[in-house]
């Protein structure tokens, strides 16, 4: 038996969309993304080592790094509670809330980063009382992890609101009847079937704290060393015209990005796309989150 | 006589025992809707607030003075360029990808699908210096570029480019799943009626597709409006030329122009809030009775 590129169908225009499609991916994303690499095969292993485990590199990916997971930790918390109490509770102004959780999707990261600057600088709202008892809220790793703790929130929201809408009560019932009480409900029955939900959550906020810029470079004060992140050294190496080197930090950016990708992708086989990730503005947006119709295949 | 129930009042919930197994006590429900309402009020609310109370904070004439001025009115023109330009771009890509990846079976498709979503994986810093090593002057194209005259890195073309490769994936990524779930019937029976295949595109395909098309503009276009990390790599920051809202944005808080800076801001965020709006018009008119192939909020099968 012949093998077909493709399943016969009396639909036409295959070949019309295919062939845009690939041309206009191709020349968008394909090749300027593989000019990375290109550049990067000029340095010699040593050379391109050497850039990237300069000091001042570590520093920032401890910090890119460092502060993503904190900030990712905080909303698998935070946003657990959060999604609890948008699908288990009713209350006053729930469905304003449900629809502001998306807010950072939507808000411009610049417009993100001043008005958290403004908040949690010495002189604001909340730095004010940050700043009586000796915490620097604003140009600090602190307010890298708060600018990415916003960045971050809808993710795990998102990813777990739809599996806990889908949870079926029968079953709590069913061993609420066998006698367990709220508490075992709640972590023999409930918990594992929230956890890789929770966990993916957690890993796409991750996902998207390393790589984020605007919202964190106001706020973070941006000392070399000390509170420098790892795009903003790309941009300083480019400002200096060191193509190079930017061009090596971001091929390190971009493998990290595809292990997150792939991590992404093996949670949610683990999950087995249990409940489709709630509509939000990136949900089927997401890095390495393909909704269960696409993934079937 | 028949025996009538009885009635016993019902027990006033406990305050920290809770009423059966399959429900919270009053204490804990309350704890835990604090909790969020706490965070959600910090994170989400304050930014909003801020926002808007330091735009006016010299009251309304030097708001509207700000918006006014013509590098802000240069960036706002230049920024509805960008999205005018990009966002039907990307439109056209997305319904193209979405025929053919939705409505036809072939090797290759889960390879595809993660090619285009490849733009969400990559830092927007990333994204721009991509474009710079392509189109600068140190780069591929760039002697072939300068000898024909020709400005894209740190020039309009630029900025549209990167946020073009940023905006890339929305439209698509909603269309597809709606493609795929609408299923292939209706399209054989507008062929078999004698419709040709645009015929059918337009006239079968995309009105059942309406309102995930209008989701996935929307988002195509606040990203496009708002985008900043990529855009900053490409633009030359040349104040009244080559320099978008958020750009600007940046510029004036830079210089301590607080006020101003807030107002051209507040712009943005009005349409954040529009676009959270609208999102949430799709999604309620998409669960209307009437139009059950229609997810638009990803709810049913097409999510």
């Amino acid at each position: 038996m012949t093998i077909r590129f493709k399943r016969r169908s009396i639909l036409p225009g295959f070949g019309l969309s295919l062939g845009f499609t690939l041309f206009y991916l191709s020349l968008i994303v394909l090749i300027p993304l593989s000019a990375v690499f290109v550049k990067t095969f000029s340095l010699t292993w040593h050379q391109f080592w050497h850039i990237v485990t300069a000091r001042r590199a570590l520093a920032s990916y401890r910090l890119s790094f460092g502060a993503s997971a904190i900030a990712a930790l905080i909303n698998l918390v935070f946003g657990l509670n959060v999604a609890w109490v948008l699908v288990r509770y009713k209350f006053p102004g729930k469905r304003l809330l449900d629809s502001l959780v998306d807010l950072p999707f939507a808000l411009p990261t610049a417009v993100a980063g001043i008005a958290l600057t403004t908040i949690y600088a010495p002189n604001g709202w909340i730095g004010h009382s940050l700043d009586k008892v000796g915490i620097k809220g604003a140009y600090s790793p602190l307010g890298v992890v708060i600018a990415l703790t916003f960045t971050g929130l809808p993710f795990v929201v998102r990813t777990v609101q739809p599996v806990l809408e889908d949870l079926d009560k029968e079953m709590e019932e069913a061993a609420a009847s066998l006698g367990a009480g709220r508490w075992q409900v709640v972590t023999r029955v409930l918990w594992p079937s929230i956890l890789p939900a929770a966990v993916t959550g957690g890993t796409l906020a991750f996902a998207r704290a390393v790589g984020e810029y605007g919202s964190v470079v106001f706020i973070s004060g941006n000392m070399p060393m000390r509170t420098e992140i790892t795009p903003l050294l790309i941009i300083t190496k480019l400002q200096q015209y060191d193509y190079t080197g930017a061009t090596a930090i971001a091929v390190v950016m971009l493998v990290a990005a595809f292990v997150l990708l792939l991590t992404i992708n093996l949670l949610q086989v683990w999950s087995g796309h249990r409940g489709k990730m709630r509509a939000s503005l990136e949900s089927r947006a997401l890095p390495g989150s393909p909704s269960p119709a696409w993934a079937r295949e | 006589m028949a025996t009538t129930a009885t009635f016993t009042r019902p027990r006033r919930k406990a305050l920290f025992r809770a009423q059966d197994a399959t429900t919270e006590s009053w204490a804990v429900r309350g704890l835990l809707i604090g909790t969020a309402v706490l965070f959600l009020g910090i994170f989400l609310f304050l930014p909003l607030a801020v926002v808007f109370t330091a735009a006016f904070a010299k009251g309304v004439s030097l708001y509207l003075a700000s918006l006014r001025e013509p590098d802000a009115l240069a960036a706002i023109r230049l920024t509805l360029l960008t999205a005018a330009i990009a966002v039907p771009l990307n439109l056209v890509f997305g319904v193209a990808a979405a025929w053919s990846i939705g409505k036809f079976e072939f090797l290759g498709k889960s390879l595809l699908i993660t090619l285009i979503d490849l733009p969400f994986s990559v830092s927007p810093v990333v994204a721009g210096l991509i474009y710079v090593l392509c189109f600068g002057l140190q780069g591929l194209l760039g002697p072939w570029l300068a000898a024909h005259n020709i400005k894209i890195i740190f020039a309009v073309p630029g900025i549209v480019l990167a946020t073009i490769f940023v905006t890339f994936p929305f439209v698509a990524r909603e269309m597809i799943p709606l493609f795929q779930a609408q299923g292939n019937e209706e399209e054989e029976a507008a062929l078999t009626l004698g419709a040709s295949g645009w015929q059918t595109l337009f006239r079968v395909t995309l009105p059942n597709a309406k309102w995930g098309l209008l989701y996935g503009v929307i988002l195509c276009n606040a990203r496009a409006m708002g985008e900043f990390g990529a855009v900053s790599v490409v633009s030359g920051h040349i104040r009244g030329l080559t320099n978008t809202v958020p750009l600007h944005i940046e510029i004036l808080y830079n210089e301590y122009h607080f006020t101003a800076a807030f107002a051209v801001a507040s712009l943005l965020t009005l349409l954040a809030l529009l676009t959270l709006f609208l999102k949430s018009f799709v999604e309620w008119k998409s669960r209307q009775p009437g139009a059950p192939e229609e997810a638009a909020g990803g709810r049913e099968g097409a999510a």
